[in-house]
């Protein structure tokens, strides 16, 4: 028996785990219609590579990753490319996202699928490169790109995270105890491409079944299964690193520095079917579950519509909001049209009944029960003032960002605080500050820069000109001269005909010589071309302006995210013009919302908070909440959880 | 519904069940104390809560806040119960009533209502209480007081008693008031001691309900356990360096509501600090101040002062105690 450490905090909800974990899981009937978002990965949207009308097979390439944090999308099943176009998104934000629209045949028709069969004689990097075009991405909720994961080998520990702490999910549960065989092949791939020293599969002592199927499937590997206290959020990559090695590793350090690196268990099976058998990134496990007659486990193909995969858990009537994820970190659906990510592992039906309406938000009694429950011993209740006065600096000071948005602070709130939308908001609006901070760094860098050049350009041309006119009197004097010593090398008595040619021909030499080579230009560029490009700027700046007025006018954020400071000006124009047309887009958004009437934010407290101060700093919150979608980019950076 | 993501299940606690289960924690001590001393303290309780409702009413009013749900929370009624505990049992029906408006007008309402006040309320109340009213703060019941019920409300409300009444006994001074006086005119120790047997008892009662408290997780455990360190860290050493000048630490632990204090004063999360350490520090500190200020000051007791002074640390307190956030050595601050 190992030692097993613990981490500061965490709490015990009610599991709610056995409506659903005692079905089978069962393949979701294929629907008619899909549509396979571009967004499926932190990072970039992907770019698509078919075109509607296009007729593809299962698993077919339809869209390539753009960037490094971007992952490949694939035809879930074989059809007709029907649109390309945006389509409702499971994201909090409720704006939607380009989605490629696939009529299926019913056929399923696969591509030539093509296995890595000889994956022990690749490289890590070979399967690196592999899994990035297989699409693969953390199946945990992260949906970080799991070939960016795999970079630094050799490792001490490679961690196979099982844990699954939320209430109510239990698709990792129902995987483990039926596919551990395929499990454990993919955690061979993975262990192999990161050369890892030992496997600790880590998974909470609720799942009995679980550990004893993964302890039958793991002894052949040499895999060690370890069953860890249960207690939410075990299942953070960093808690159950610590858990199951002692190490805690801080926000903004990855894993690999301390030699471990974590994957779910759906992720490792899913790298094991691309590289055993060929298969792209195109199903995945979902726990229907909630205010439902029939909880269920489905294996449901990416892209599936949501209101199509509920229906098969049979809603209750009384059923209000669906939230994907789980109770603790899950987010409420904005449109159940939108079609399975890769990120959906749980599809959660409220009621009334089940989930009784928070009451109001009373005044925090600094009781520190936050406190005592936070995983990564933040001060909560600090954290919320500062977020509620909007003292964002000192908000970093006390380690916002550290704070893993488990929700565990929330749970436990005698006020009923919802402290996380509370760091959430908190958080975009560092990030959207830092953005305008770094668009205005980058307009003030571009701004000198081109002040630089438009002196360095006048000070050449004078110099040019001062060239010219020195070249002139030289080739005049030296004409002459060649001239004059022709004329005198002429043998007295020539034919003073000749005695013309000669003088003519001499000229025309100095004349050669003296004439100003294209080389000798200070910067190698020829007039014309110098032209060119001056005229090019000057339609560069002037669209730039434009853009700006546009985004000033919608009042966007004015500026590009601070990602794109490396890339290069058309890219960064196209980005520009992307957003500049999301803006008017983002304005609809709001007023729809305002138009139905929703309520914005968590319910007005009636505590001793100022109301207009409270309402200003709700609005704000539900800003922050379409702005997330943006931010995700600045996230990129952070080491999610598998 | 809301488009935000928010936390979508919560612990069945709300501020209500917790002060519920605080008032729940005093039935005890007071069950304890009414067999002591009468059923006069009852009416105490009952003139301090009702003070505290209509005053924490009227100013949530003033302040434009809804008035019921601040009222539901029962925190006003904890506040004023604390202060009827601890003022004298038998004092005139205005104390209460002075001592309570002020606890809740200027210290609680005043700094922004529940969670925003800086100084215990209840302790507030208290201290304006000792400065102003001295003389009738040090008038303590004899714990053998031969009243009944209808002489004690007679007594509280109009001063007076029924014919053949015994002022004496009324006015007599708190037990640590006597040993101070007496101790300072220099007589011994030994002849000094009241009969402290009833005091004892409540303070179990306190006793009992704190630890129903911390087994319901409702308190911590160091700032209680840090108190009664800091009182003990200064009385056992002087006691038994002069036993004839220092009080025993069993009389200081259960005279003058220390336990009362332990339990349910320096636990109040609000104006008290709200990580460990500074739980720890926050706790010590009370402990030896409630010493000094009980054997060297002026006040017959001292814990409400040090309980204030304590209270005015806490922002420090909290800065300088943060603890070490998940996987960072040092703490920043
Ligand atoms: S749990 Fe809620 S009331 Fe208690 S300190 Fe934290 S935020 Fe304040
Ligand atoms: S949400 Fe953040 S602050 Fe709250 S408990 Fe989790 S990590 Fe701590």
């Amino acid at each position: 028996m190992m030692p097993l450490f613990d981490f500061p905090g965490g709490i015990h909800p009610p599991e709610h785990k056995a409506h659903s974990s005692a079905v089978p899981i069962r393949l979701a009937p294929l629907p008619p219609q899909l549509h396979v978002a571009l967004r499926q990965s932190m990072g970039n949207a992907a770019r698509p590579c078919v075109a509607v009308g296009d007729r593809v097979a299962k698993g077919q390439l339809i869209a390539s990753a753009d960037g490094r944090l971007s992952a490949a999308v694939h035809a879930p099943t074989s059809g007709v490319i029907s649109a390309i176009a945006p389509q409702p998104f499971a994201h909090p934000s409720g704006l939607p996202e380009l989605a490629i629209t696939l009529d299926s045949d019913g056929e399923e028709r696969w591509i030539d699928r093509q296995p890595l069969h000889d994956w022990p004689q690749r490289s890590g990097a070979e399967i690196r490169d592999f899994l990035a075009q297989m699409g693969i991405v953390g199946l945990g909720g992260a949906v970080f790109p799991s070939h960016l994961k795999l970079g630094v080998s050799p490792l001490e520990t490679l961690v196979i995270n099982g844990a699954e702490c939320e209430p109510y999910i239990s698709c990792d549960d129902r995987l483990m105890r039926e596919r551990a065989d395929a499990i454990c092949d993919g955690i061979a791939v993975t262990r192999h491409a990161l050369q890892a020293r030992q496997v600790l599969i880590g998974i909470e002592d609720n799942k009995p079944q679980a550990i004893a199927a993964m302890q039958a499937a793991a002894a052949a590997h040499g895999f060690s299964v370890v069953a860890v206290p249960t207690k939410y959020p075990s299942g953070g990559a960093k808690q159950l690193i610590r858990i199951l090695t002692g190490k805690a590793i801080p926000h903004g350090v990855r894993s690999t520095e301390h030699g471990v690196q974590c994957f779910n268990v759906a992720t490792v099976y899913a790298i094991g079917r691309a590289v055993l058998h060929g298969e792209p990134l195109i199903s995945r496990i979902v726990t229907l579950t909630g205010a439902v007659d029939a909880a269920a486990n489905v294996e449901a193909l990416i892209g599936t519509p949501l209101d199509r995969l509920l229906a098969l858990a049979q809603p209750h009537r009384d059923r209000k909001e669906v939230v994907m994820g789980g109770p603790l970190m899950g987010f409420t659906l904005p449109d159940l049209a939108a079609g399975l990510t890769k990120a959906g592992n749980c599809l959660l039906v409220k009621s009334p009944a089940l989930f009784p309406p928070r009451p109001p938000a009373q005044a925090c009694i600094r009781c520190g029960d936050c406190a005592s429950a936070c995983p990564v011993s933040l001060q909560p209740m600090d954290l919320f003032w500062f977020a509620k006065s909007k003292n964002f600096d000192k908000a970093q000071q006390w380690q916002l960002f550290d704070c893993i948005e488990c929700g565990a602070c929330s749970y436990v709130c005698p006020s009923q605080i919802p402290l996380v939308d509370y760091y959430r908001f908190a958080k975009s609006e560092i990030w959207a500050a830092e953005r305008d901070k770094n668009a205005a760094n980058l307009a003030r860098q571009r701004h000198e820069f081109r002040q630089m050049r438009l002196q360095r350009d006048k000070a050449e041309k004078a110099q040019r000109l001062a060239d010219k006119a020195a070249q002139a009197a030289a080739r005049q004097t030296a004409s002459h001269s060649a001239a004059a010593n022709v004329a005198t090398n002429v043998a007295p008595g020539a034919d003073p005909k000749q005695a013309a040619i000669a003088a003519a021909m001499a000229r025309a030499a100095a004349q050669r010589e003296a004439a100003p080579l294209p080389e000798q230009h200070s910067n190698g560029l020829n007039d014309a071309k110098q032209a060119a490009i001056a005229a090019a700027m000057a339609r560069a700046a002037a669209r730039k302006t434009a853009a700006d007025e546009a985004k000033a006018a919608s009042g966007q954020p004015p500026a590009p995210p601070p990602a794109s400071s490396g890339l290069d000006d058309a890219k960064q124009a196209s980005i520009e013009a992307a957003m500049a047309r999301a803006a008017p887009r983002k304005a609809a958004a709001d007023e729809a919302k305002a138009a139905s009437g929703q309520p914005p934010a968590p319910p007005p407290s009636s505590s001793g908070l100022d109301d207009a101060k409270q309402a200003a700093i709700e609005a704000a919150m539900a800003r922050a909440a379409a702005r997330k979608a943006a931010a995700d980019q600045a996230r990129a950076n952070q080491q999610p959880d598998s | 519904m809301t488009a935000i993501h928010s936390t979508h299940i919560a612990k069945p606690a709300t501020v209500s069940t917790v002060m519920l289960k605080v008032l729940a924690a005093l039935l005890p001590g007071i069950a304890l104390s009414v067999y002591c001393n009468g059923i006069g303290i009852l009416l105490q309780l009952l003139l301090a809560s009702l003070t505290a409702l209509g005053a924490e009413a009227a100013m949530l009013r003033l302040r434009g806040v809804a008035v019921l749900p601040a009222l539901k929370d029962l925190s006003a009624i904890v506040t004023a119960w604390l202060l009827a505990l601890s003022l004298p049992p038998l004092g005139g029906w205005w104390m209460i009533v002075v001592a309570t408006l002020f606890a809740i007008i200027v210290a609680k309402q005043l700094y922004g209502g529940l969670g925003n006040n800086p100084f215990n309320p209840a302790m507030a109340g208290f201290a304006l209480m000792v400065v102003s009213f001295p003389a009738q703060m040090a008038q303590w019941g004899s714990p053998q007081l031969p009243l009944d019920a209808v002489a004690q409300w007679q007594w509280i409300f109009l001063h007076t008693l029924p014919a053949g009444g015994v002022p004496d006994a009324i006015s007599s001074a708190t037990p640590l008031d006597v040993l101070k006086t007496g101790l300072r005119q220099g007589q011994a120790l030994a002849g000094l001691l009241p009969s402290s047997s009833a005091q004892g008892l409540i303070a179990l009662g306190w006793l009992a309900g704190g630890l129903w408290l911390w087994q319901q997780k409702l308190i911590p455990w160091q700032t209680p356990l840090a108190m009664l360190a800091g009182l003990l860290a200064l009385a056992l050493p002087l006691w038994l360096w002069q036993p004839a000048q220092y009080a025993s630490p069993l009389l200081h632990l259960l005279q003058g509501g220390t336990l009362l204090a332990a339990a349910f004063i320096v636990t109040d999360p609000v104006s008290g600090s709200s990580t460990p350490k500074g739980r720890l520090i926050f706790g010590f500190g009370v402990g030896l101040l409630t010493y000094v200020i009980r054997v060297f000051g002026n006040f017959p007791d001292g814990i409400a002062f040090a309980v204030l002074l304590m209270n005015m640390t806490v922002p420090l307190l909290d800065q300088y105690t943060r603890p070490a956030v998940f996987g960072h050595r040092r703490e920043r601050s």
